[in-house]
């Protein structure tokens, strides 16, 4: 009996609506304090170029991108958005954890291996990636944070992501239905 | 007066602190509204689960009528808030991309870090796909400066490139998302369940 409640709080998430607006004021009372919003994939760009700073510094140097975001004394990492990346991983962890959804698994649909689901995973982030570089941020950054105080380049890039996912959700139907 | 970080209410050293515990508070609510979950998330492209849809915009809603309401009663001045610039053709070419990143990953680099705190595998490959994207964009720098760099309008608000009245836009904008709930629910109804 235990057991089989133990298994079906691992999927009992908030209401949409109380964490969408719990998630607003967090948003807000980010700017009231900070003056700006939320980030997640700048501190993945701070990463990578704190890994290319090291492995070839003069390389580094001399790019025209990653030299945009080296300081002759500090690091890249210490910026704003990795320390609020460092807790995003602490709170999530503390979320699963108080609701028994930690463990290591590759979260898939039964109709396709894990393999496909790694190799589709590559692929999707490779291209997020990619896009959140040239769109100056991610979802969170450009798009929520954006719309937030009404940026005219947040809305686009969020009609973007949203419209080109579901443009072509029909070609990746496979991996999810 | 907000923003109180940068007008010195609070001190600066504060800023790292409060940088993790507004993370902490981040991390906590997209994990506990199921966004460490690939296929929850990607349910909203194919209409058997709208927690994407209904959380975003809800979230977005409450901020942007939170922000212009502290404006409105003192508490915060809107002028010195952080405006996302708008990039033009950045924006457009960025967003399709990574619109086709979500769907085929099934995340997005905010809720790939919360499913890789409680483990998730697909994530972690994922954020490394992430950080290979990253790196292919600067090495590749020139060749996409000109969209990076061009086509700029400067850190405009949709008042500024449209003239409207914001205040209206906001009571418009939030009408249209509860008549998107409100569709969202009868789509998931005749929508074919799927269990994750």
């Amino acid at each position: 009996m235990k057991k089989e409640l133990k298994q079906k709080s691992k999927h009992i998430y908030w209401n949409p609506y109380y964490g969408g607006f719990l998630l607003g004021i967090l948003i807000l009372f980010t700017f009231y304090l900070t003056g700006r919003g939320l980030g997640a994939s700048g501190a993945m760009k701070s990463s990578v170029v704190s890994i290319i700073e090291s492995v070839a510094p003069t390389h580094a140097e001399e790019s025209s991108y990653y030299s945009k975001f080296i300081t002759e004394d500090e690091s890249p990492m210490k910026n704003w958005l990795v320390f609020e990346t460092l807790g995003v991983l602490i709170g999530a962890f503390i979320s699963g954890g108080l609701s028994g959804r930690i463990g290591w698994r590759i979260q898939h649909s039964p109709k396709i291996t894990s393999k496909r689901r790694l190799v589709f995973a590559v692929i999707g982030g490779v291209l997020f990636g990619l896009g959140a570089q040239i769109a100056r941020g991610c979802t969170s950054g450009a798009a929520l944070s954006g719309m937030a105080v009404l940026s005219t380049g947040g809305f686009i890039t969020m009609l973007a992501i949203f419209g080109s996912a579901y443009a072509t959700a029909y070609f990746f139907r496979k991996n999810w239905i | 007066m907000g923003p109180l970080i940068p007008n010195g209410v609070i001190p600066y050293e504060w800023d790292n602190i409060i940088a993790i515990l507004i993370g902490i508070a981040f991390g906590f609510v997209l994990e506990a509204s199921g966004f460490s979950s690939s296929r929850k998330l990607a349910g909203v492209f194919y209409g058997y689960d709208f927690a994407v849809l209904k959380v975003f915009f809800t979230a977005a809603l409450v901020a942007v009528i939170g922000v212009y309401y502290m404006d409105y009663l003192g508490f915060l001045d809107i002028n010195q808030l952080y405006v996302h610039p708008t990039y033009l053709w950045g924006a457009i070419i960025g967003g399709i991309i990574m619109g086709v990143g979500f769907v085929a990953g099934g995340f997005c680099p905010g809720t790939s870090l919360c499913a890789v705190a409680i483990g998730k595998i697909d994530a972690i490959v994922y954020v490394g796909g992430i950080m290979v994207g990253i790196f292919i964009f600067s090495e590749l720098y020139p060749l996409f400066q000109p969209i990076y760099e061009g086509y700029f309008y400067g850190n405009v608000t949709l008042e500024d490139s449209l003239g409207i009245n914001p205040y209206w836009f906001v009571f418009i904008f939030s009408i249209i998302a509860i008549v998107a709930f409100v569709i969202s629910d009868m789509v998931q109804k005749r929508v074919k369940k799927i269990f994750y």
